[in-house]
Order: structure tokens, then C-alpha cells, then sequence
């Protein structure tokens, strides 16, 4: 807070910090404070047999885990197609890069109906895969499709920048070292592109999440199987349970409010550990 | 070891960056590039280093064809003009980083890659800051480093591009000197890269000039700056007065005045060019006849030179001319700004017009 009072190119610290925090709490904090106060409500047996019901729990292993799966799988595709974008020249390029954006317009109930039709035993990829024994719309894997394909814009994004930025000389001063490609790719060029592939990775995470509309399409909601926890949260205010529903939506914020605070914790650490932040 | 190239073309487009260019490199020189920018000089260093590859021609390193040979097999070392250390390694794991990319059984043992690394921080006397990051470092410290991390896999050639280029003046200086000190250490062939004319002059054991693709002259510092080949030498190389003519029996008239010349050249009558080092341009009295008509604009006394600036006037108006004399020569004088002087040079070297003799 000390450096507020120091003289600045720009005015206005208070303003800006004052705007900045009424912002928040406005569209954020007040918000979510009224998912606690409303569980608060709660008595705690009530509240914990609501939680680890054995319905909810298999919600939770679905939601999270595909999510951090999808996020995963949009972290290597992702950085992929990044650097496609970047390093090479070819026709429709534009296109290519206009088409990275399309989950984002997408309205999502869209996107879960194409994919199911797709995917579906009689759908065109379905089809073909049905044979082998694998079953993608209806079940869970189903879900992880969904979730990849919402969350694929992030991780190209947020590295394209960067990738554009990183000089091609670092590459040739590696190889002159005598670093074979993977080397210079493993040594080099993950390390700089790795605080920006991790804000992809957590920006996809989180919306993958809290996804509803393309999931509930191509999942089947099997009790126990496939059904996400953002769907027990909507059957619990169907049935006019709006304690348990957010009480549910409570262990998600909280949850969700961990794993992204690892994922900056982690960045920051490494931005010290490389001297970044120095 | 030696380097050579052989009929080396390379063409960016239509632009013709080197065309056919042939040079020897002895083995333990430092040889300059020098030429202004778009000559082909860093070109011709990355074609050598294996980073670009020629159009046509042959690279010879130690006698052996090495035009097929990926970089990292042709165990040169590179330097940047912008460093380009790993930003997210410190110092010391920069310069340990072509030791620790060796396959596993060249690999030597991290204490082995210790003591290695310490010694070279030890070599360009930046041991102490083996523990901060690239970001930390000054420019010139970071060049330092750079040259560290070329040297730690012994290689046989090292190419340096530009090295000083985005140094300040005082530091270029300082680490000028400390370079060549480094080389008649370690009597590595080098190649550097610079438009900076002083730079080459005073670092390098050999000069090579370039020009639009091609070689114009080479020889030690001294043999290029006191007989220039070329017009394009004569220019390049320190401040020059220019004067165009013809040539006459025994000298070159230059709008009507004659000023006499060693009479090296054959064909009268062609169209010339001269030129005259300002230390070699003599002002004299209006009243001698001799000598090109100028005005003196102005005079600049620093230290123990002094500059006067002239103008030309009568057939030579608009010319610029610079003369440099002892101040005491200066002082013991008495022209002032605004005189009319004539201008005499003591030594014109003249050169057909347009000439480039000298090509490689």
C-alpha cells in the first residue's frame, strides 16, 4: 500500500481500487456469499448427508476429474494447434484461426446437439466406433468430448501470444549447443511457453466445470455413471430443494476456488523459481 | 581450424544476399566481416554456422565438405547480437547447457559439468553471478555469458554476429578489448560480424569487406585502411573527401583545377573518382592558384585535433570537406571561419569510375 502514496504516471489509485473492489463484490462476491448464507441455513447433518449422498459424490468424481482430463487434453492439443498457427504458413489459415473461436459463440445446448448426433450409435463417428466397443455419447466419455470441445479455445489463446513472441533465435542458439529438436522443445521452448499453458489449463478447467448446456445433451444422465454436478444442482431446485442445491453448489465453489488457487500458486512459484518475478 | 567457402550463392527472393563468394579462413585468426547492412556479412556467418543454408556452394571446415552437416554437428559456436540466453535458467545452468545435452555417454558427470562451468564463468570473469537469471544481468554481462555458453562445448569454429551491436559505446569498447585478449588465449578461429568500421579495424587480425553480396577486399586492418582497393573501401573505412574528375596527364582535373596524382591507372580522359583522407587535405592562401576553392564554414577545436569544415565554392559549390590538423598547426595560422582558402591534398587516391576491383 505504500507505493499508492508515491507519485505515478497515471492518477487515480483510489478510484481505481475503490471501483475495483465495489465491481467484484457487486457481480461476484455478493453473489456467491448468498450460496453460503443460504447453506448456512442448513443444519450440518442435514447439510453433510446432502453432500456425500453416494449420488452426488460419483457427481463430483465425473464433473472434476473429466474436466481436469479435458483441460489436459485441450493443454497438448491446444499448444498443437498454437503453434500451427504461428510457426506455419498455409491456405485457410485465417479460417483455421477464425474456427478456434467458434466453441466461444457457440451456444452450448448447439454444441451438445451436434455432438450427440455425431456420436451417437447411428451417428455419423458413432457409428464406426459403436463396433468397437466403444460407446461415447450416453456415457461418460460423452461428457469428456463435451468438455474438450467447449474448452479448446483457452489453452490456444492465451499461449498464440506468447508463441508469437518467443524468439526464434533461442531455437538456433540451442541447436548450435548441439540439443537435439525434442531437447530444445522439452528445454527451451516448453519452459517459456509453461506460465501461459497453465492459465490455459486453468481457464479451461474452470469452464469446463461449470458447464451445463453441452453435457447434459451427450451425457445420458446415469444415475451414478454420468450425471455432472452442475445437473444435481438443477434436479435439487426441481424438486424445489433450493438448501440442497446449494449446498452442493457451495462444495463446487469451494473445490473449484482451491484447484485454481493451487494452479496460481504453482504458477507463482515457478515464476521465482525462473527468476521471472525477480 | 580452418574454414572455407566455396562459390557460395544465396538469394532471399529476388535479393541476391551472397553471390558466389569464395573465402579462406586460416585456422586461429579473428576475422572481421565488415560491410554495411544488407552486404550479406551475417548472411554468410549463417551459412557457415549451418543456420541458413546456401542456395549453391560448398562450406569447408578443417578441409572437409561440411555443407550437408546439420549445426549441431558442425560444433560451432554461435553468439547472438541479442545474447539469446535461456531466460528461465540461471547462469550457470545457460552455460552448463550444451554439456548436459550431450548423449548420455559423452555426458560428463554433473561434478565434471560443475567444475567446467566455473571455470568459463572464471574465464569471462563473471564467476559471481552463476546464480542470477539472464534478467538480472547487465548487456554486457549478458554477451559475457552468451560467449561462456558458446565456449562450454569446445567448439571449433566460434561466429559471433554482431556481438556488441546492442551495447552502449563505453561498454562496446571494454568488451572489444577483452575479446581479443580472450583470443590470443584460446587461439580459436573466429569469425565476427559488425558494420563498425573501428570496431574491425581494432579487434581483428583480418578485415574482410563486403559489399552487395560480394567481397571487396581483405588484408590485415593496416593494408585495408592505408590502400583501399576500391572507391567502396576508401569510403567505408573512416571519414574520406570526395572529389569527382577526369583524368589528366600526371593528376586529375577537377572542375578546372588540376590536382596532381600518381598516375597509376591507364585512359585519359575517363571519369574518376579521388579521395583524400582529412588529415591529408592541406588549406592554403586564396592567392595560391593551386588547390580546389572552398570557404572555411566552420572550426571545431577539441583536444589535440582540430576539425574545420568547408565548403566548396566557384565549380565545387555545395561540396562538404573536412580537414583534421594538429591544433598547434591550427593555432600557429591565421585562417578564420568565413575565409575564402584553396584546398591541397598531399596524398589523392583515385579510382575509375565505379569501380570495384578486388572482387573475390
Amino acid at each position: 500500500m505504500k507505493s499508492a502514496t508515491l507519485p505515478r504516471v497515471l492518477p487515480g489509485f483510489t478510484l481505481s481500487l475503490g471501483y475495483t473492489i465495489s465491481y467484484l463484490s457487486l457481480i461476484v462476491l455478493i453473489p456467491l456469499a448468498a450460496v453460503f448464507i443460504k447453506t448456512a441455513a442448513m443444519p450440518l447433518d442435514a447439510f453433510w448427508q446432502t453432500v456425500t449422498a453416494p449420488r452426488v459424490l460419483a457427481s463430483y468424481r465425473l464433473s472434476f476429474g473429466m474436466a481436469l482430463l479435458a483441460a489436459a487434453i485441450n493443454s497438448v492439443f491446444g499448444l498443437l494447434l498454437a503453434w500451427s498457427l504461428v510457426r506455419y504458413r498455409f491456405p485457410g489459415k485465417k479460417l483455421v484461426d477464425a474456427l478456434v473461436d467458434l466453441p466461444f459463440a457457440l451456444p452450448t445446448a448447439v454444441a451438445g446437439i451436434a455432438l450427440t448426433a455425431l456420436y451417437a450409435g447411428n451417428g455419423w463417428i458413432g457409428r464406426h466406433l459403436e463396433p468397437l466397443g466403444i460407446k461415447v455419447a450416453f456415457g461418460p466419455l460423452g461428457v469428456l468430448v463435451a468438455l474438450v470441445f467447449i474448452g479448446l479455445p483457452f489453452v490456444v489463446r492465451t499461449v498464440q501470444p506468447v508463441l508469437e513472441d518467443l524468439d526464434t533465435e533461442l531455437e538456433e542458439a540451442a541447436t548450435s549447443l548441439g540439443a537435439h529438436r525434442w531437447q530444445t522443445f522439452r528445454h527451451v521452448i516448453l519452459p517459456a511457453l509453461q506460465p501461459a499453458l497453465m492459465t490455459g489449463f486453468a481457464l479451461a478447467f474452470a469452464r469446463a466445470v461449470g458447464e451445463y448446456g453441452s453435457v447434459i445433451f451427450i451425457a445420458g444422465n446415469i444415475p451414478m455413471v454420468s450425471e455432472i454436478t452442475p445437473l444435481m444442482i438443477i434436479s435439487k431446485l426441481e424438486q424445489y430443494d433450493y438448501r440442497g442445491a446449494t449446498a452442493i453448489a457451495s462444495v463446487m465453489l469451494v473445490v473449484s476456488f482451491l484447484l485454481l488457487l493451487a494452479i496460481n500458486g504453482l504458477q507463482a512459484w515457478q515464476a521465482k523459481r525462473s527468476g521471472r518475478s525477480a | 581450424m580452418s574454414i572455407q567457402v566455396q562459390n557460395i550463392h544465396k538469394a532471399f527472393g529476388h535479393f541476391v544476399a551472397l553471390d558466389d563468394l569464395s573465402l579462406d579462413f586460416p585456422s586461429g585468426e579473428l576475422v572481421a566481416l565488415l560491410g554495411p547492412s544488407g552486404c550479406g556479412k551475417t548472411t554468410l556467418l549463417r551459412v557457415i554456422a549451418g543456420l541458413e543454408q546456401a542456395d549453391s556452394g560448398k562450406v569447408l571446415l578443417d578441409g572437409e565438405d561440411a555443407s550437408d552437416t546439420h549445426v549441431r554437428e558442425r560444433q560451432v559456436g554461435f553468439v547472438f547480437q541479442h545474447y539469446a540466453l535461456f531466460r528461465h535458467m540461471t547462469v550457470f545452468d545457460n552455460v552448463a547447457f550444451g554439456l548436459r545435452m550431450k548423449p548420455r555417454q559423452e555426458r560428463p558427470s554433473e561434478a565434471e559439468i560443475k567444475r567446467k562451468v566455473h571455470e568459463l564463468l572464471q574465464l569471462v570473469q563473471l564467476d559471481w553471478l552463476a546464480d542470477r537469471f539472464p534478467a538480472q544481468l547487465s548487456g554486457g554481462q549478458r554477451q559475457r555469458i552468451a560467449l561462456a555458453r558458446a565456449l562450454a562445448v569446445e567448439p571449433r569454429v566460434l561466429l559471433l554476429d554482431e556481438p556488441f551491436g546492442a551495447l552502449d559505446a563505453k561498454v562496446r569498447k571494454e568488451l572489444r578489448r577483452w575479446l581479443r585478449r580472450l583470443h590470443d588465449e584460446l587461439h580459436i578461429t573466429s569469425i565476427f560480424v559488425t558494420h563498425d568500421q573501428e570496431e574491425a579495424l581494432e579487434v581483428a587480425d583480418r578485415v574482410v569487406l563486403m559489399n552487395h553480396g560480394m567481397v571487396e577486399q581483405i588484408g590485415t586492418p593496416d593494408e585495408v585502411y592505408r590502400h583501399p582497393a576500391t572507391s567502396f573501401v576508401y569510403g567505408f573505412l573512416g571519414s574520406a573527401n570526395r572529389f569527382e574528375g577526369r583524368r589528366t596527364a600526371g593528376g586529375i582535373d577537377v572542375g578546372g583545377t588540376r590536382l596532381a596524382a600518381q598516375a597509376d591507372h591507364a585512359g585519359e580522359d575517363s571519369e574518376v573518382v579521388a579521395f583524400v583522407r582529412p588529415h591529408e587535405l592541406e588549406i592554403r592562401l586564396e592567392q595560391q592558384d593551386a588547390g580546389i576553392p572552398a570557404r572555411i564554414t566552420r572550426v571545431l577545436s577539441v583536444g589535440a585535433l582540430t576539425r574545420v569544415e568547408l565548403e566548396g565554392s566557384g565549380s565545387q559549390d555545395g561540396q562538404h570537406y573536412d580537414v583534421e590538423l594538429p591544433y598547434e598547426t591550427w593555432h600557429a595560422q591565421t585562417f578564420t571561419a568565413g575565409q575564402q582558402v584553396r584546398l591541397q591534398p598531399r596524398a589523392l587516391r583515385v579510382f575509375t569510375h565505379n569501380e570495384t576491383a578486388g572482387r573475390a
